[in-house]
């Protein structure tokens, strides 16, 4: 098993899923409330199968490896680190290009000679094909509008860009980790 | 002494702590259970890796085990051994009659959009065919919204896994 391969996907769904859920309440659409709500929440659920087979691997555990490390230690990458809140059309443009990536790599880990991530990519896999789906229906409303285009330009270089962390990143892991930073080991 | 088919009657008494009108066995999460002096083992796959109704089985099911005087052991699989198709005949026959359309069959390569916007699926109401798809998330992950053209009854249809 590639841990590090693996961190690197899960830091991006629980990041994603964060940002995702900042449209919970606040959406356009009464439908869009509900499906970024309920992406988020498949996000975040994937992201703790993943923890969970990394850190059997390292001696650790799933709420550690999410919620205890510090920001530098996270791999997620700048591209779902960027909080879109209330720019429609760069949240689906993200969305899109989420989607497509995310696609690639969770499909070739489908094929990995370990059983238990190649079980848990499938798994995971038959769940986004929903995320990619709702993707694909808004790419189609909205192709033709230049703000679209636009912010699929802006963003694509930017879906595997990793390393340093934008300053937003940092706001969010505050607000994320506040919880377990407050009581050391708390569990919900 | 308890016995697996005593441990698999009361599991069949946990309703789905999000549709409860069906059991947890009848939604084919139960992949196994086994006993062993007096410690009872069940294998449990997850419908949606993010449900939060997860927790609420897991110890729902180590509860009910407890009361028949037996140790729990409630293994959490995380494979790709769960899908739509494992709900019961007597499941989807629950779902339907509580305004759940249930799962269609899984086929091959997956869902796909096209085959969500057509006109497959029905009315678990009416039982026309007539339906169009409203929103491909609902109230759960595991759930699309459509609406029934002859009807005129909105219902939630169970995504296929």
């Amino acid at each position: 098993m590639n841990a590090q391969a693996l961190l690197e996907i899960a830091d991006d769904e629980l990041i994603l899923g964060w940002r995702n859920s900042e449209w919970t309440g606040i959406a356009p659409f009464l439908e869009e409330d509900v499906a970024f709500s309920s992406i988020a929440q498949n996000e975040v659920g994937h992201a703790r199968a993943l923890y969970q087979l990394v850190a059997e691997e390292l001696g650790t555990t799933a709420d550690e490896l999410a919620f205890d490390r510090k920001p530098e230690e996270y791999q997620c990458s700048q591209f779902v680190e960027l909080r879109l809140v209330p720019d429609w059309a760069r949240t689906i443009a993200r969305h899109c290009l989420y989607e497509d990536a995310d696609e690639r790599r969770i499909k070739a880990l489908v094929e990995s000679d370990d059983p238990e991530v190649a079980g848990l990519a499938a798994k995971i896999d038959r769940e986004e094909a929903y995320h990619r789906m709702h993707a694909q229906m808004w790419f189609e409303r909205l192709q033709g509008e230049p703000q679209f285009q636009e912010a699929l330009e802006e963003l694509r270089p930017m879906v595997d860009q990793r390393g340093e962390h934008l300053p937003e990143f940092e706001q969010l892991w505050e607000e994320m980790t506040e919880v377990r930073r407050s009581v050391a080991g708390a569990t919900w | 002494m308890v016995t697996e088919e005593r441990v698999w009657q009361a599991l069949a008494e946990i309703p789905d702590p999000e549709i409860p009108p069906i059991s947890i066995v009848d939604l084919g999460v139960v992949r196994d259970v086994s006993v062993e002096n007096g410690t009872v083992h069940v294998e449990f796959t997850p419908t949606f890796l993010g449900c939060p109704a997860l927790e609420v089985m897991r110890d729902q099911m180590a509860e009910r085990i407890r009361e028949l005087g037996a140790e729990p052991e409630v293994e959490v699989v995380l494979d790709d051994s769960w899908s739509t198709d494992r709900i019961t005949p007597e499941g989807r026959e629950k779902l339907r009659a509580s305004g759940f359309a249930p799962p269609a069959p899984r086929e091959s390569g997956g869902p796909q959009l096209v085959q969500l916007r057509s006109k497959a699926f029905k009315c678990p109401y009416c039982g026309s065919t007539e339906t169009r798809l409203e929103s491909i998330f609902g109230p759960t992950p595991c759930r699309s919204v459509r609406y029934c053209e002859s009807c005129r009854q909105p219902f939630e249809q169970f995504k296929t896994i």
